[in-house]
C-alpha cells in the first residue's frame, strides 16, 4: 500500500503538461521504479502524480528522415535494449540501460525516468553524454530542445522546470557515425545494483590514432559528467598503452569523486583511473582499432 | 527402502502451485493492522512522547507506549527451557523501552485499521530523546569509560578452555607458529518471508499466536514468560513458513502481538514487519574480531590452537554468548589431536541485536581458524591438502573437550575427494608464478560441527503416528518445517521403518501447541539427528500394535510377520500377503468387538551429538586492478553421514553455499561508528549476491554410517555455510600472496589491502 493522495491519468501531453503546471506539488509517474520507493519510504513529495502511462506515443523508438535516433521518454529499459534501432546505430544506450536494475524494473523502468531524475548514478547518463543527445521538451510555452550536456544541474536535480514533459531523446547522425562506444558498469554485484562508479567513452578514429574521444562518468562528480582534459590529451594519440595511461592520469583532474559510506574517494579515484583505460581501449577497439 | 532415494518433497507442489499457505494468506475479519515507533537514535532515552496526532488519524485504534507494557524483563532467544538458572537466556528487555539502545529500538506501537494507516500515524508519534554516547565497535564498547548500554555493564559474559595438552608447551615443540587477526562482519538472515505474527482470543483466556516461527512450543513459553501468564493460556500455531535460517529461532514479533489482542479485547491484531525492519530490527549474524596462533612442525604436525574472539551481540543479548560457546565447542572435534585453546567473550553495543544465524557462531570461528591453518601450511612449505590430511579427525580419535569418542569421521576422504574434483596438483603447477592483471588461485577450509545441541540443552523430540482407516499414516511432529524439507525426510523414516510406501505417509507440516508433540524445533541442525529415533520408536511401536491386531483378526502369531510395501506378509516369505494395510486398519477402527484407533504416541530424548564434516574447495580469479574476485568453481563435499534424500541433500547444500559466498564477498550491515545509524537497511544498498553474483555450485558426500544416530545420518542444514569463506581467503592469497583478513572481501576491503601490499 502507498499513500498516494492524487493521481491524475494524463490523457494526452497537452492534459499532462497542463495537469503538472498546475499543481506545484505534482510529480510525474512512469515507470514508477523510483517514485513507488520514494512513496515505500513515506516521502512527502510524491503523494501527488500524474501519470503519463497511458501517453503511447511516448513509447516509440524511431529512426526519423534525417538519420536522428529517437527514443521516447516512456520507452522501457528493456523496449530500448531490444530494439533493432538502438541495437544498429546506438548500441551503447541500450548495453548501459540492460545494466538497470534486473529484468522486472528494466520492464518498467524509463530513460525518460532515468534521466529526469537527476541521479547522479543513472545507467544511462554516460551513454546519452558520449552521444550528446537531445532532450525535445514540452511545456505550457510549448516545445524547446536541450542538450544533455548542461541538462545535469546538481545531485538529483535537472534543467526542467514545473510543468515541463520530455517527450523523447534525440541522437543526431553527428553524434553516433563512426563512432564505437563502450560502458562499464563498476558495481558491487552484478545485478540489482546501482554503479560504484559508471563510464562510457566513444572513440572515432583518425587513421591509427585518436580522432575524437568522449569520456563520461556517473559518481565522479555531483553530476554526470564529460572529461575535458582527457578528451583533449586523447586526440591524435596512437592506440597505445601509454596513451591510456596518459587518459588515465588526465582523468583525475576532470573528476570530483567523494567519500561516502559507499565508498571512499581513494578507491572511487582507483576505479575511474583503471576504467578510463578499459573503456577507452574497448571503444577505440569497437571503432576498428587495435592495440 | 525408502531412506537414500529422493521422493518428491511432501510440499513441493503445493509451494511452487502457490496452493501452500503462510502466515500472510490467512485474514481474519477485523483484523487490525500494527506498527512500531522506532528510534531515530542509535543511543538515548525517551525525554517526551506525544501520540495526539497520530490518534486522531480517521481508523487509528490505539497507541501504546512504553510507559503500557508490563513490567517484565524477558529473554527472547529460541533456547529449551533450562532447568539451571545460570544456563537460562539473559533477561535484558521489556516489551517496548524508554531507554533506546540501537536505531530502530521499540518506544510505541499504534494499532489501526489497515497496514498504511498505522504507518502514517506511526511517523506522525512525536518523540523527543536526549541522545547518549554511542558504542559500536569491539573497541568502543569495551573501552573502560564506555557507556553503559545495560546497567551490568558492557560485557556479557566470557569463558575459556584449554584441551588436548599445554599451549605454551605446543607452541614451544612447533617449527613455526603463525598469527593472524581476523574479523567477521554483520549479515543478515534475508529469508524470503519477513517475520509476520497475528494473535488473537477466541474466548476470555487462551491466546491463539500465528506465526513465521522456527520454534513453536519455545516461543509458547516465552510468550508466557514476557506476559507474565501461565504458559497453557498461549497457543502457538506455525503454518508454512518462507526460510527462517535462524532469524526465527528468536521470539521477536509473538509477545507484543499476543500483549495487543488482549489491549485490543481478543481482536485480531496482526504484526508485520517490511524488509527494511527486518534488517535492522530482527536478528543479526555477530560480528567477531579475533587473533589466532598455530603452532606445527616442518613435518606437517600441528601442535596447537590458541583462538582469542570477542563477539558483538549488538543492543540485546538474545543468543549472546552461545553463540562464540557453541562455535568454539563444535570446531573441536576437526583437529581433536592436538591443544586447543579457546578464549571468547561477549558484549553489548548500540548496534542491531545479533542471534542465531545458520551456522551459530562456527563460520566465525572457522574463518579464524583454517585461515590461520593455510598460513601455517604455507610457512611450513607443505601442501595445503596435506597438511589438514595430517591433522583431521580420524574414526576412534577422542574429542579432548567433550571426552567422547569420534565415531564417525569422512573429513579424511572429503579433502581427498574434493582435491581430484577441482583438479588440486595439476592447477597448483599451472597457477604457480603468476604476474600480470588477472591471477588464479586455488583455496581449501575444513569444518566440523554437531548434530544438535547435547549435552549443552535438552534434546528432546516428539512424534505420533496414526493409522487411519485406509491404511495410510498421518504423521505429526513438534519439529518443524522451514523449507529445508524436514517432512520429506521424516515421512523417508517413518516409511522405511513401518514398511510402508512414503505416499502413504501423511505428515502434518503446521505445528500448533495445543495438539502437536512438544519438540523444540529447527535449530543447530538438529532435527534430522534428533527426531529420527523418535520417528523410528513411534514407527515400531505402531507396527507393533498393528501386527498385534493382525493377530486377533488371523490368529497367526506377530512374530512371524511383518509389513513391506503397505501389506501384512510373511517374514520369510514376503511373497506371501496375509492381509493389505488398509483391511487392517478398517477392521480396527469398525469392528464392534475388537481393536482401537492403532496410534503410536513417543517422546525422545536424546543423549549423543555425533559431529559432522566438510570441506571447501574453490578455483578462483582475481581481477587485481578492478579489486574483483570472480568465482571459477567451487565444490564443497560433506560427510553427513548416510543421506536420506541426496536431492533435498544437495538443495541444501547448493543454499548454504551461496550463503557463505555472500558473507565472504558481498554481505555486511554498515553501520556508523559515531551515531549507531545503519547505512544499508534495505536489499539495494545490503549486497546480497544475485542469481548472476553466485557462481556454479558443486557438492559431493562421503557416507559414512554414524553409529549413534537411527538412520546413520549425520546434520547437514548449516553445515555447507561454514567453510566457503575461509576457502575463498586462502585462494585470494594463494592468487595475489594477500592475506585479507576479514569478510566480507569485497572490492573496497581488496582495494585497501591491495594497495598496502604494493599489487595496485
Amino acid at each position: 500500500m502507498f499513500p498516494i493522495e492524487k493521481h491524475h491519468m494524463a490523457t494526452s501531453i497537452e492534459d499532462a503538461v497542463r495537469a503538472l503546471a498546475e499543481d506545484e506539488t505534482s510529480q510525474v509517474i512512469a515507470g514508477g521504479t523510483d517514485v513507488l520507493i520514494r512513496l515505500h519510504e513515506g516521502h512527502g513529495d510524491y503523494r501527488n502524480l500524474v501519470d503519463i502511462n497511458k501517453l503511447d506515443e511516448l513509447r516509440e523508438i524511431r529512426m526519423d528522415e534525417e538519420g536522428n535516433v529517437l527514443i521516447g521518454a516512456l520507452a522501457s529499459f528493456t523496449e530500448i535494449l531490444e530494439h533493432d534501432v538502438i541495437r544498429k546505430h546506438v548500441p551503447v544506450i541500450g548495453e548501459s540501460v540492460n545494466t538497470v536494475g534486473g529484468p522486472q524494473v528494466r520492464n518498467r523502468g524509463t530513460m525518460g525516468g532515468n534521466i529526469c531524475n537527476g541521479a547522479v548514478s543513472a545507467d544511462s547518463a554516460c551513454a546519452a553524454l558520449v552521444h550528446e543527445v537531445d532532450l525535445v521538451i514540452q511545456s505550457p510555452e510549448g516545445e524547446r530542445v536541450e542538450s544533455i550536456i548542461g541538462f545535469h544541474t546538481g545531485p538529483g536535480r535537472v534543467s526542467l522546470k514545473q510543468g515541463d514533459l520530455l517527450k523523447h531523446f534525440r541522437v543526431r547522425p553527428g553524434n553516433y557515425k563512426g563512432f564505437g562506444a563502450s560502458y562499464y558498469k563498476y558495481a558491487m554485484r552484478e545485478a540489482m545494483d546501482i554503479a560504484t562508479i559508471g563510464c562510457a567513452a566513444a572513440v572515432k578514429l583518425n587513421g591509427e590514432k585518436i580522432g575524437e574521444l568522449r569520456l563520461a562518468y556517473t559518481v565522479s562528480a555531483p553530476t554526470p559528467i564529460r572529461c575535458a582534459g582527457a578528451e583533449e590529451v586523447a586526440k591524435g594519440k596512437p592506440l597505445t598503452q601509454e596513451t591510456l595511461a596518459e587518459i588515465a592520469k588526465a582523468v583525475e583532474a576532470d573528476v570530483r569523486p567523494r567519500t561516502s559510506w559507499r565508498a571512499s574517494m581513494e578507491f572511487r579515484l582507483h576505479v575511474i583511473r583503471t576504467l578510463a583505460q578499459r573503456v577507452t581501449r574497448q571503444a577505440a577497439e569497437r571503432a576498428g582499432g587495435t592495440f | 527402502m525408502a531412506v537414500g532415494k529422493s521422493p518428491v518433497r511432501k510440499d513441493a507442489v503445493a509451494k511452487v502451485t502457490g496452493k501452500a499457505r503462510y502466515t500472510d494468506d490467512f485474514i481474519m475479519p477485523g483484523m487490525l493492522h500494527a506498527k512500531y515507533v522506532r528510534s531515530p537514535v542509535g543511543h538515548g532515552i525517551v525525554k517526551s512522547l506525544d501520540a495526539k496526532e497520530a490518534l486522531a488519524l480517521p481508523g487509528v485504534e490505539a497507541v501504546f507506549t512504553y510507559e503500557d507494557v508490563p513490567d517484565i524483563v524477558y529473554a527472547t532467544a529460541g533456547h529449551p527451557f533450562s532447568l539451571e538458572v545460570d544456563h537460562q537466556d539473559v533477561a535484558d528487555r521489556k516489551l517496548l523501552t524508554k531507554h533506546v539502545r540501537y536505531h530502530g529500538d521499540e518506544v510505541a506501537i499504534v494499532v489501526a485499521r489497515d497496514p498504511l494507516t498505522a504507518e502514517e500515524a506511526a511517523r506522525k508519534v512525536k518523540v523527543e530523546y536526549e541522545e547518549f554516547p554511542v558504542c559500536v565497535t569491539h573497541e568502543a564498547a569495551l573501552a573502560h569509560d564506555a557507556p553503559k548500554i545495560h546497567a551490568g555493564g558492557n560485557v556479557i559474559k566470557s569463558h575459556s578452555f584449554e584441551v588436548g595438552g599445554n599451549l605454551d608447551q605446543a607452541l614451544s615443540e612447533s617449527d613455526v607458529v603463525v598469527e593472524g587477526e581476523f574479523k567477521t562482519p554483520v549479515v543478515q538472515h534475508c529469508h524470503m518471508e519477513n517475520h509476520t505474527a497475528y494473535a488473537y482470543m477466541d474466548d476470555h483466556e487462551h491466546i491463539v499466536v500465528v506465526s513465521s516461527t522456527q520454534i513453536p512450543h519455545i516461543c509458547r513459553r516465552i510468550v508466557g514468560e514476557a506476559l507474565g501468564i501461565s504458559w497453557g493460556r498461549v497457543r502457538v500455531i506455525k503454518p508454512y513458513i518462507g526460510g527462517g535460517f535462524g532469524n526465527k529461532q528468536d521470539v521477536v514479533l509473538e509477545p507484543m502481538a499476543a500483549f495487543l489482542t488482549m489491549k485490543m479485547d481478543g481482536a485480531p491484531v496482526k504484526l508485520e514487519l517490511n524488509r527494511e525492519e527486518c534488517l535492522v530490527s530482527t536478528r543479526t549474524r555477530h560480528s567477531t574480531k579475533s587473533r589466532c596462533r598455530i603452532g606445527a612442525t616442518r613435518d606437517g604436525a600441528l601442535k596447537g590452537i590458541d583462538l582469542d574472539l570477542v563477539s558483538n551481540t549488538g543492543a540485546y543479548a538474545s543468543h549472546g554468548h552461545s553463540i562464540p560457546s557453541a562455535g568454539g565447542a563444535k570446531s573441536v572435534n576437526l583437529y581433536p589431536r592436538n591443544v586447543v585453546k579457546y578464549s571468547a567473550l561477549t558484549h553489548y553495543a548500540n548496534i542491531p541485536s545479533a542471534g542465531a544465524m545458520r551456522a551459530y557462531g562456527s563460520p566465525q570461528v572457522i574463518f579464524a581458524i583454517e585461515s590461520a591453518m593455510e598460513d601455517a601450511a604455507r610457512a611450513i612449505g607443505m601442501d595445503s591438502v596435506d597438511f589438514r590430511i595430517r591433522n583431521v579427525a580420524r574414526e576412534q580419535d577422542v574429542n579432548p573437550l567433550s571426552q567422547k569418542k569420534i565415531s564417525s569421521a569422512g573429513i579424511c576422504e572429503c579433502l581427498e575427494k574434493g582435491r581430484k574434483m577441482i583438479g588440486w596438483d595439476e592447477k597448483r603447477k599451472q597457477y604457480a608464478d603468476q604476474t600480470g592483471d588477472v591471477r588464479r588461485g586455488l583455496g581449501v577450509a575444513c569444518f566440523s560441527y554437531g548434530s544438535g545441541t547435547y549435552p549443552v540443552c535438552v534434546e528432546i523430540a516428539g512424534c505420533r503416528l496414526i493409522l487411519n482407516q485406509d491404511g495410510s499414516v498421518h504423521m505429526q511432529l513438534g519439529a518443524t518445517e522451514i523449507g529445508q524439507g524436514s517432512d520429506t525426510a521424516f515421512a523417508q523414516m517413518a516409511a522405511e521403518t513401518l514398511g510402508v510406501d512414503y505416499d502413504k505417509i501423511h505428515v502434518v507440516s503446521t505445528q500448533d501447541t495445543d495438539v502437536s508433540p512438544f519438540d523444540t524445533g529447527a535449530y543447530a541442525s538438529r532435527q534430522s539427528y534428533v527426531v529420527a529415533p523418535a520417528i523410528r520408536k513411534a514407527a515400531l511401536e505402531l507396527k507393533r500394535k498393528i501386527l498385534g491386531h493382525v493377530r486377533e483378526m488371523t490368529g497367526k502369531a506377530a512374530e512371524g510377520m511383518t509389513i513391506a510395501g503397505g501389506k501384512i506378509v510373511n517374514q520369510n516369505r514376503p511373497e506371501r500377503v496375509v492381509l493389505d494395510l488398509a483391511e487392517v486398519a478398517i477392521d480396527a477402527y469398525y469392528h464392534k468387538q475388537r481393536g482401537g484407533q492403532l496410534t503410536a504416541d513417543v517422546s525422545h530424548k536424546t543423549r549423543t551429538n555425533a559431529p559432522s564434516y566438510g570441506c571447501t574447495f574453490v578455483d578462483l580469479e582475481v581481477d587485481v586492478p578492478m579489486c574483483k574476485v570472480k568465482i571459477n568453481q567451487i565444490i564443497n563435499v560433506h560427510d553427513a553421514g548416510v543421506i536420506i534424500h541426496p536431492l533435498l541433500a544437495e538443495g541444501q547444500v547448493h543454499g548454504g553455499m551461496g550463503m557463505a559466498v555472500g558473507m565472504a564477498l558481498f554481505e555486511e550491515l554498515l553501520i556508523d561508528p559515531k551515531s549507531g545509524w545503519v547505512h544499508n537497511s534495505n536489499l539495494l544498498d545490503y549486497k546480497i549476491p544475485t542469481f548472476v553474483d553466485i557462481p556454479n555450485l558443486e557438492c559431493a558426500f562421503v557416507e559414512t554410517v554414524e553409529p549413534t544416530s537411527a538412520y546413520g545420518h549425520k546434520s547437514l542444514g548449516e553445515p555447507p555455510i561454514i567453510s566457503p569463506a575461509p576457502a575463498i581467503r586462502n585462494a585470494i592469497l594463494d592468487a595475489t600472496g594477500v592475506a585479507v583478513n576479514e569478510a566480507p572481501m569485497t572490492p573496497k576491503v581488496l582495494f585497501r589491502h591491495f594497495s598496502q601490499a604494493g599489487i595496485i
